[in-house]
């Protein structure tokens, strides 16, 4: 938003720090200083595969227009660490500023004319009020937040707050980091003109919207949709789900009276017994999860294919991360599309969700539940980095207490009881049974008093579970991943093997219309271009579209939600002669799911791509869809 | 191919507490090689439930691939069972195990499915101390892959096709003991006497109760030169007590000599009655388990029965602090923390 010359409320930060010394904090407090000014704004980590020593970056976007998607250009570089500081010198954009430690000089080399430099004494400063070396080398970050207060017209009162509630019970705490803000604030204040033409202004243009990460949205779904058992290994960029599970469920899943846990965690000893331990709690009649990233997805591709052919219920999250192997494991990516699509031995397919915000993450996560229990079949939550460790400014989380929890078609011991009747006994295995007509309102005398663990009573390919426990006499089968008839009984027979598969083909079907329906852009379609687009590429997708508005090209947008695919989805691309697909991987995993599922003509599907590991911006997809459409 | 078991029993067969009679605890007919081992040791399951006066259903039949994971549907066809991946029991056991503490977990694993493919999940579900009974039907080779020589196998045995094992065996019962496994018990498919007690005192153990029975390989690896053979195990098998398993506020009727008889109070009230023929072992003492055992491997003998037993041991729920109550018994009243919370937690985001 340009104001008389100044970017009020419209600018990019990058922090340039050295991993392991106490800057995420500090950076955070930047962030929400900004939230709090009723901003919009956006962080994001850049961060190494490491603990300590080495380069780290924060990027932070302002953005009066609520653009949440990264921008190209830094206006503004707190230069901290030499490792990476000629870079960060160069990265800053014409007419920007370079904020450094001037504790030592510039090297002669930073000569640059473009730019405006501003030097902090930071490490002087801190040594001269501070003894200990760990708080010097701490109040080093607080004192250039301090600064940034005074340059970038951040109300000093919102930090002081911000610093009260972040030591709340360490009192001690709060006085020394005060000072060491007020530090900051002095020391540009006398030597500099305050503030820069990049600073906020109060606004209040977020309404009730909070500021959270994905991954503890997801966590929190899962606490909401009633999951008590979550197995998990760590893994980057996974891990703070089951943190963060771990962080609620101790808070509101602990017995008031017996003190004892309403959940169970465990730290599994690899990504196979974790899911495997998932399809255990979930055939035992709990509700139950796992968190992961690309690898630990291929490690559990085997017992996925036993839990789709055997019909266990199965939630896993897949936080996902650049790259094959270990690859870039702290960067972004959506490049497990296909792996999680089609995970597993022969034929299988899973539903997938896509989030694109932290509330997403809440409602798909608790969503996911409910359908991995009617279809009895997995279903994977696609989150990645980007969305899963970084905060993000998103709508508050909303629960409707009167939802109940959907368990999908489980016979109870009372049903079971009323399963009399005729018996269909002497059928051998593999005979085809003769019920099934398609009418679902007696289920139970569709049974013909025997019951079928596999039989399609409602013609929709979803079969009936009964839970281990539940009956004396009736209802008790072996779950196998071998081929069986409908009865769960084993069988090598081709006819019967084929039935199943085609049953759980039926049951494919009937996902389709399950699952989260795609958000479309437009009342009715304008354009015969459209855009695709899916979680994390949705910020940048968002700006994007409004910026080629702005140069008159105008396209129509659907954001799926989820796979299968349902029929509006089919439609939309049906009416577009041209179609672009942004995705954040190499291979346009999601247009080749799109080829392979709809038999989409590769010939109007284009592909709009980002695979460095960093989020996808307005400008690399403003730039890919001008280039075609020249 | 299922075969149909004949459903002819004879009306006087003997009838537990409960009014079932043993055919109750049995399963659809088995498909393994005539003469296998495991059936022998699938008869003992079903005979220890029965004896026990188990309800089937309070029962979930785990297992992986292989031979011995086929056996779960060959007893107990009223419980729940669940052929999982292979080497992989005990991990879907751990899951089955929290969400319904109250069940009884019965895993049926082999060598291969155990010491090679899934040793990982073995050691690590001892570690956790699941409360599981898991059963290794052990026969040192692959049977379903047509006789290659298992982890078990002992080095220099011959199998059929006349190779000799290169490699040092595992031995499972020593692992166990070793990994703080709190019931560990060897026995041999052909010794119904000894396995069925055992099975049942397993079953009664709170915790991970180990039972590593020598199923001889009938096809493939009952040939001689086998240290897994029938004729080789009979010859060599060492017993550390005779053993009675008393349920729980049943009389013990000792007839062993004085002085060599030691009762082993359960969690649940039962007891384990030991007539002791190993001198210098104490089953409640796991170095001298331990050493028992190493002293009959270096023998070339196998050391069954019980080995070693902590009656008094904290499972996994114990350790981890789960609700008494099975957690897929909690409501949603108890679990949704509701949207007032939610409230909350919103707001403190801002």
């Amino acid at each position: 938003m340009s104001n008389n010359g100044h970017k009020t409320n419209d600018f990019v930060v990058r922090f340039a720090n050295v991993n392991g010394t106490g800057s995420a904090s500090a950076n955070a407090l930047f962030t929400k200083a900004v939230f709090r000014m009723g901003i919009p704004v956006t962080p994001k980590n850049i961060f190494p595969s490491n603990i300590q020593g080495l380069p780290t970056w924060y990027e932070v976007r302002v953005s009066e227009k609520g653009y949440r998607g990264r921008r190209e250009g830094i206006d503004l570089m707190i230069a901290v660490n030499p490792q990476s500081m000629p870079n960060d010198y160069a990265d800053v954009r014409a007419g920007g500023y370079f904020l450094y430690d001037s504790s030592k000089p510039l090297p002669p080399e930073y000569d640059r004319e473009d730019i405006t430099e501003i030097g902090i004494p930071l490490m002087a400063l801190c040594n001269a009020q501070f003894s200990d070396a760990r708080q010097r080398q701490l109040f080093k970050n607080i004192v250039y937040i301090g600064a940034l207060s005074a340059l970038c017209d951040i109300e000093f009162p919102v930090l002081e707050s911000l610093i009260g509630e972040q030591f709340k019970g360490k009192e001690k705490l709060i006085e020394p980091n005060i000072k060491a803000l007020k530090m900051g604030v002095d020391y540009v204040l006398e030597n500099f003109k305050c503030p820069l033409d990049i600073r906020l202004e109060r606004r209040d243009l977020l309404g009730d919207r909070i500021l959270f990460s994905g991954n503890s949205a997801c966590a929190l779904g899962a606490i909401y949709a009633g999951a008590t058992v979550a197995a998990w290994y760590p893994i980057t960029p996974s891990t703070s789900v089951v943190d963060a599970f771990s962080k609620y469920a101790s808070k509101y899943r602990v017995d008031p009276v017996t003190g004892k846990n309403n959940y169970a965690i465990v730290q599994a000893e690899d990504e196979l017994a974790a899911i495997g331990m998932v399809i255990g709690a979930n055939w035992n009649g709990a509700r139950s999860f796992t968190s992961t990233s690309g690898p630990g997805v291929s490690l559990m591709n085997e017992f996925l294919g036993l839990a789709y052919f055997s019909e266990v219920p199965t939630v896993l999250i897949d936080v996902q991360r650049t790259g094959p192997s270990t690859g870039m494991p702290t960067r972004t990516q959506q490049s497990d599309i296909l792996e999680a699509a089609y995970a597993s031995h022969g034929d299988t397919k899973h539903p997938l969700l896509f989030p694109a915000s932290p509330k997403e993450c809440f409602e798909l996560t608790a969503d996911a539940f409910d359908l991995t229990e009617k279809l009895q079949t997995p279903v994977i939550v696609m989150t990645d980095l980007d969305l899963g460790m970084n905060d993000h400014v998103t709508q508050p989380l909303v629960w409707d207490d009167t939802r109940q929890y959907d368990r999908g078609k489980v016979l109870t011991t009372e049903q079971l009881e009323r399963l009399t009747g005729t018996q269909v006994s002497n059928l051998q295995a593999g005979e085809a049974p003769t019920n099934g007509n398609g009418s679902s309102t007696q289920p139970l005398e569709q049974f013909n008093g025997k019951y079928g663990r596999y039989l399609d009573i409602d013609n929709d390919g979803i079969p009936y579970r009964t839970i281990p426990g539940t009956h004396p006499s009736r209802g008790a089968f072996v779950t196998r991943g071998s081929s069986r008839d409908e009865y769960a009984r084993y069988t090598e027979d081709g006819d019967t093997y084929r039935r199943n598969m085609d049953r759980l083909m039926r049951k494919w079907d009937t996902a389709k219309e399950m699952m989260p329906r795609p958000e479309f852009y437009q009342e009715a379609n304008a354009s015969k271009n459209a855009v695709i687009f899916f979680g994390t590429s949705t910020y940048a997708a968002e700006e994007a579209i409004e910026l080629l508005a702005d140069e008159g090209i105008k396209l129509d947008a659907m954001r799926p939600r989820a796979f299968p695919f349902c029929k509006s989805f089919i439609d939309f691309v049906d009416s577009h002669e041209r179609v672009f697909v942004i995705e954040q991987n190499r291979d346009a995993q999601f247009k080749s799911l799109m080829m392979i599922e709809l038999g989409t003509n590769p010939a109007k599907l284009v592909s709009v791509l980002n695979y460095d590991g960093t989020p996808i911006t307005a400008d690399e997809i403003l730039n890919q869809i001008q280039a075609d459409l020249k | 191919m299922t075969y149909v078991r004949p459903s002819f029993r004879h009306p006087a067969l003997p009838k537990n507490a409960l009014g079932y009679s043993v055919d109750h605890y049995e399963g659809t007919l088995s498909t393994l090689c005539a003469g296998c081992g495991h059936d022998s040791i699938s008869a003992a399951i079903a005979q220890a439930c029965f004896e026990t006066n188990i309800e089937p259903h309070r029962v979930a039949k785990l297992s992986g691939i292989g031979c011995s994971s086929k056996t779960p549907a060959y007893f107990l066809s009223n419980s729940h069972g669940f052929n999982s991946v292979h080497g992989r029991m005990p991990s879907v056991a751990t899951g089955a195990n929290l969400a319904n503490r109250d069940l009884i977990y019965f895993g049926v694993s082999g060598d291969g499915d155990t010491a090679s493919i899934g040793m990982g999940q073995f050691v690590h579900v001892i570690r956790r101390n699941l409360n599981m009974v898991y059963l290794v039907m052990n026969n040192g080779c692959y049977g379903l892959t047509k006789g290659q020589d298992s982890a078990t196998a002992d080095a220099g045995s011959k199998n059929k096709s006349g190779s000799v094992n290169l490699f040092e065996s595992i031995d499972l019962a020593s692992l166990a003991i070793e990994l703080g496994a709190t019931f560990v018990a060897q026995s041999f498919s052909g010794d119904k006497t000894q396995l069925v007690p055992l099975i049942k005192a397993a079953m009664s153990h709170p915790g991970f109760a180990f039972v590593n029975v020598i199923s001889p390989c009938v096809t493939f690896n009952n040939n001689p030169g086998s240290t897994k053979s029938y004729d080789y195990v009979r010859d060599h098998m060492e017993t550390t007590a005779m053993m009675d398993f008393v349920p729980i506020a049943r009389e013990i009727k000792a007839e062993y000599d004085e002085g060599t008889v030691e009762d082993i109070a359960m969690h649940d009230g039962s007891h384990i009655r030991l007539h002791k023929l190993e001198k210098d072992w104490d089953p409640l003492n796991r170095i001298s388990a331990m050493n028992a055992v190493q002293n009959s491997r270096v023998k070339g003998e196998i050391l069954t029965g019980l080995l070693y037993v902590d009656p008094d041991t904290s499972d996994l729920h114990d350790l981890i602090q789960t609700n008494e109550r099975p957690l897929n018994t909690l409501t949603k009243a108890e679990l949704c923390p509701g949207s007032d919370i939610l409230t909350k937690i919103n707001a403190g985001l801002r």
